[in-house]
C-alpha cells in the first residue's frame, strides 16, 4: 500500500516532508487539501490532525501528524538504503543529528517563520500589509541564530557534521522562501551558511521539491 | 563508558526534563550546577558546551550535545537495557505526538483529553519519553492559575497526577532542596 501525504506542494511543512521522500526515492501519492475552502478545519481532516494543519501522512492503518517527526518516520522506514539522513547506525552522530533537528524546531524555525508569515501570506493570502515591527523584531533573532551556524559551519561541513542529514533538510522550504525576500541577506552575508545553503539548495531532491514552492511567484 | 556530565540549573524545566530521563534509567551523572544569575550561561567556557548560551548541556566522553529533547532521546537510546523502557520497541508504527502550544493551551488540552481517553499515555498504555518531556511543564502549570485547564479535564489530570507521581520525577525536586 503506498505511503498518501496529505498537503499541498507550497506549503513549508508539506515540502518538507517531500524533500525527505524523494531523498528516500519512496513511492508516495500527495493528496491535495483545499485550505481555501477550509477542508482542513472539516471533521475529516482533523481525524488525521487534531490541530487542523498540513500535512498528515497515511501509511497503512498509521496516521501522523507534524512534519518533522513524519520525515524522521519515513527516514526510519527507509533506512538501510543507500540514504543515511539520520545516521542510526552510530549512536553519538545520531545524536547530533537530534540535537541540530531540535535547534532548528527551537531556535531557527520561531525566529525565520514570522518573517516568512508577514512578506508571504500576510499580503499573498490575506491581502493585507505587512507588520514591519514583527519582521525587524524577527531578523535581528534570526541574525544571531545564524551566527552561531556561521561558526559551526567553519568545524563542520554540515551542521550535525561531515554528512547531510534531516538537521539540514528540515530548513530547506523555509529558507528557500527568505531568498525570495529582502532578507535573504541575512544567508547571503554569512559566507560559510551561504556556502551551506547553496550545497544543500542543489540537491537533486530539494530541486524536485522547490519548483512546487511557487508562493509569490507571479504568473 | 565514559562519565555523564549535566550542566544545568535545577529549576529550569528543560534540565528537568533531561534529569528525569536520566533518574528513569537509573544512570548515573555528575550535575554541574550552571548560575545563571550571574550569567553563567553566557560564559566563553558554557558557550564552548551549547553555543546558544543555554542549559542544559551535556558531556560524555568527548561527545557534547545540547537541546534537551535530544539529550533524552540520546539518553534512552544508549541506555536502553537500563531502568525505565522510555522508548517503545523497534516498530515503525511509533504514533507522533504534538508538543505543547503554550499560546492556545486551553484548545491543546482539549485534544490530550481525546487522546487519553485512548489510551493511558500519550503514545500508548506505557510511560515513554513523549509523557515525560510534559513533566516539567505540567509541574509549574499547576502551581499556577492554569491548574483549572488541567481540573476540568478528568483524564489529562488523572495523567498528571500519575507522571508527576513517579519516583524519578521526586528524585528531580529533591535536588532542587540543595540549590
Amino acid at each position: 500500500m503506498t505511503i498518501k501525504l496529505y498537503g499541498v506542494a507550497m506549503s513549508t511543512c508539506t515540502a518538507k516532508v517531500l524533500a525527505c521522500l524523494h531523498e528516500y526515492g519512496a513511492e508516495f501519492e500527495l493528496v491535495p487539501v483545499n485550505l481555501q475552502n477550509g477542508e482542513h478545519k472539516q471533521p475529516a481532516f482533523l481525524a488525521k490532525n487534531p490541530f487542523g494543519q498540513i500535512p498528515a501522512l497515511e501509511d497503512g492503518d498509521l496516521t501522523l501528524f507534524e512534519s518533522r517527526a513524519i520525515s524522521t518516520y519515513v527516514a526510519e522506514k527507509f533506512k538501510g538504503s543507500s540514504c543515511d539522513l539520520l545516521r542510526s547506525q552510530n549512536p553519538k552522530e545520531a545524536a547530533l543529528v537530534k540535537t541540530w533537528m531540535e535547534v532548528e524546531s527551537q531556535q531557527f524555525s520561531p525566529a525565520i517563520s514570522p518573517i516568512f508569515y508577514q512578506s508571504i501570506i500576510v499580503p499573498i493570502l490575506h491581502g493585507g500589509s505587512p507588520n514591519q515591527a514583527i519582521i525587524d523584531e524577527s531578523a535581528a533573532k534570526l541574525g544571531k541564530v545564524l551566527d552561531v551556524y556561521e561558526k559551526k559551519l567553519s568545524s563542520s561541513k554540515y551542521l550535525a557534521g561531515d554528512f547531510y542529514s534531516l538537521a539540514d533538510l528540515h530548513h530547506l522550504t523555509y529558507i528557500y522562501y527568505l531568498m525570495k525576500t529582502p532578507y535573504g541577506k541575512l544567508i547571503n552575508e554569512r559566507p560559510r551558511v551561504k556556502a551551506w545553503w547553496e550545497d544543500i539548495s542543489s540537491r537533486p531532491a530539494f530541486k524536485k521539491v522547490a519548483s512546487g514552492l511557487t508562493l509569490g511567484d507571479k504568473n | 563508558m565514559a562519565a555523564l556530565k549535566v550542566h544545568g540549573n535545577p529549576f529550569s524545566t528543560s534540565t528537568q526534563r533531561v534529569l528525569a530521563c536520566l533518574y528513569e534509567k537509573d544512570v548515573e551523572f555528575q550535575f554541574v550546577n550552571v548560575d545563571m544569575g550571574a550569567g553563567q550561561h553566557k560564559s566563553d567556557s558554557f558557550l564552548s558546551l551549547n553555543p546558544f548560551g543555554q542549559v542544559p548541556a551535556f558531556e560524555q566522553g568527548d561527545l557534547k550535545l545540547f537541546e534537551s529533547r535530544a539529550i533524552t532521546q540520546y539518553i534512552a537510546q544508549e541506555y536502553t537495557d537500563k531502568g525505565t523502557q522510555l522508548l517503545l520497541p523497534e516498530s515503525n508504527k511509533t504514533m507522533a505526538v504534538v508538543e505543547e502550544n503554550e499560546a492556545a493551551l486551553a484548545k491543546v488540552l482539549d485534544v490530550y483529553e481525546a487522546r487519553l481517553a485512548q489510551s493511558k499515555y500519550l503514545a500508548g498504555d506505557h510511560f515513554t519519553l513523549v509523557d515525560l518531556h510534559h513533566l516539567p511543564n505540567a509541574h509549574y502549570l499547576m502551581g499556577s492559575s492554569a491548574k483549572k485547564l488541567f481540573d476540568s479535564r478528568p483524564h489529562v489530570s488523572a495523567w498528571v497526577a500519575d507522571i508527576t507521581a513517579r519516583s524519578a520525577w521526586s528524585k528531580v525536586l529533591d535536588l532542587q532542596k540543595h540549590y
